[in-house]
């Protein structure tokens, strides 16, 4: 029997009052794998992962997380356990220094570990280091969405939600924000990653599922999700 | 030392230089009077402060707190028989305990279902202590007796003004030591965005909650004192203009500011005794006062004038 993935979700149901948002979604992420959400605006995305890290309340559905249920979880505890998200729009506190958000962001860890994980987002992020003492609000663009990732990282996360990390970049900020999520791979962080930017997002991952309002309309490897001719057409412009 | 230590240093610092100048430079009965009043109302400013500045929620009902206190202190003795001192602290904790109750199922929810709810608890504490006449004396107040510690019976104006100064100080050491710790980075994160507080491990709604009761703790505190110090409670400590002074004293100071809500507490305190003249319009001056504030230096005093010098310095 192969080993039970990271994360589980079964059936999930959620959305905003009347209106369902996502109607019934399977999926999983493996541990150590990169999985990309693609669709359209609206398909439910973000919706989706705000369900997972627990900021939406379920309709109906399970989650269940290094083998355990977590769907009755508040957003904190499931932080505790490694469920960690980088919010769409980076939501950064503004008024607050880049070392005060990135300590914020090791709230449920222990001061000894604070400084040792400091050290790491600011040999990912040099730029984070010099700034450190700015407010979060007078970073540009791309410095705030490494301050998002860091502050995520500084709760050592086992599975880190990655929301739009790309959005309002600039193209070379885009590829090096990319370049940065291959990286946290390769340090043993498994990924889930909502991506408008579809075409780049399935190239980095190892799978993807495409998600058409609020149902999940194709599955499989990037690879063969890029190849996929009725992908292509409809959701990468190709 | 980094630089938070050593703004706390400097602020208790020029408080405690603060608490023994005064005295020399106004010797009098009265002015003593005036400044113990200006310590107990920044106790109480101090809590909102935390609440509004830190946390971004909003009590319109504060004097409610402020006044469980004072009347604990009254009711004790009356009714009960206890040492004024032991009933004070009995409201104190009696105003914490309700805080915990009225703010948790509200404090779960987002926006400012707060400043609704405390208007209505003020409103209902001032209209129990009105007419619960048998209980609290009603409209005409209550005496409260003289406080007596270990045979030795507290009066005097210096001893009252040294009592409520050092009340003062520990109470900034406090919120200073909480505004810098884990929980005031949590909190002044959930007054940004609640939902990356969130997601960044914070439990918002404990946390809301934890500050609210410290407010509450504050008020409750600062209404026992002047219960002691006057030693007489009316009514008139439960209003809603009461509320309404507290939190003008904290956003005149410049909200999340601690030594601006002690900035604020010493004006709104002291201008009323300068204009005396002008008594009939004092609540016409406060609202005006406001308003220029917002218009002009929307962040406070001691935030604007702080930005104004380190502005001055750059140029």
């Amino acid at each position: 029997m192969p080993p039970e993935p990271l994360l589980s979700v079964r059936g999930l149901r959620c959305g905003y009052g009347r209106i369902e948002a996502v109607k019934g979604v399977d999926l999983e992420v493996a541990e150590g794998e990169i999985v990309a959400l693609v669709g359209a605006n609206g398909a439910g995305k973000t919706s989706l992962l705000r369900a997972i890290s627990g900021v939406l309340p379920l309709f109906s559905g399970s989650i269940r997380f290094a083998g355990e249920a977590i769907e009755g979880l508040a957003p904190f505890e499931r932080v505790a356990r490694g469920i960690v998200q980088v919010p769409e729009g980076r939501q950064l506190f503004a008024p607050l220094s880049v070392l005060d958000n990135l300590r914020l962001g090791a709230f449920r860890r222990g001061r000894a570990r604070t400084d040792e994980n400091l050290e790491r987002v600011f040999a990912l992020f040099p730029r984070l280091a010099e700034r450190r003492h700015l407010p979060a609000g007078a970073l540009s663009g791309g410095e705030q969405q490494m301050c998002a990732i860091g502050r995520a990282l500084m709760a050592e996360p086992r599975l880190l939600l990655l929301d739009e990390p790309s959005m309002g970049l600039a193209p070379f900020l885009v590829d090096e924000i990319l370049a940065t999520v291959a990286r946290l791979r390769a340090q043993g962080v498994t990924i889930l990653l909502v991506e408008q930017n579809a075409v780049a997002a399935l190239a980095l991952a190892d799978r993807g599922y495409v998600l058409e309002t609020g149902r999940i309309a194709h599955s499989g490897s990037g690879r063969a999700l890029l190849d996929d001719p009725a992908v292509r057409a409809a959701y990468l412009g190709i | 030392m980094t630089p938070a230590t050593r703004s706390k240093i400097a602020l208790l610092g020029t408080l405690a230089v603060l608490l023994l100048v005064v005295p020399l430079l106004f010797p009098s009965a009265f002015h003593l009077r005036v400044a113990a009043l200006v310590w107990i109302n920044a106790i109480a400013a101090l809590g909102l402060a935390l609440l509004m500045g830190l946390a971004g929620q909003v009590s319109l009902g504060h004097a409610g707190f402020l006044a469980i206190g004072a009347y604990a202190t009254a009711l004790g003795p009356r009714h009960l028989g206890l040492d004024p001192l032991l009933s004070m602290l009995a409201g104190v904790f009696a105003a914490g305990i309700l805080a915990f109750l009225v703010g948790r199922p509200i404090l779960r929810l987002k926006g400012h279902y707060l400043a609704v709810a405390t208007l209505g608890l003020g409103i209902l504490v001032h209209l129990v202590v009105v007419s619960e006449v048998a209980i609290t004396g009603g409209p005409d107040g209550i005496q409260v007796p003289r406080l007596v510690l270990f045979g030795w019976r507290v009066v005097g104006p210096e001893i009252w003004y040294a009592i409520t100064g050092v009340v003062l100080l520990l109470a900034t050491w406090i919120a200073l030591n909480l505004e810098d710790s884990s929980t005031g980075r949590a909190l002044r994160a959930l007054h940004d965005s609640e939902i990356a507080a969130a997601v960044a491990g914070i439990d918002v709604a404990r946390h809301k909650l934890l500050v609210f009761v410290v407010a509450a703790v504050y008020a409750a505190l600062a209404g026992g004192l002047l219960a002691l110090l006057n030693r007489f409670v009316t009514p008139d400590v439960a209003s809603f203009l009461r509320s309404i002074e507290l939190v003008t004293m904290v956003v005149i100071g410049g909200m999340g500011s601690i030594a601006g809500a002690i900035v604020g507490a010493a004006l709104l305190t002291v201008l009323p005794q300068l204009l005396t003249f002008f008594h009939d319009y004092e609540h016409a001056v406060l609202g005006l006062a406001i308003v220029l504030f917002m218009v002009f230096l929307r962040q406070g005093i001691v935030p604007g004038l702080a930005g104004l010098f380190a502005r001055g310095r750059r140029a």
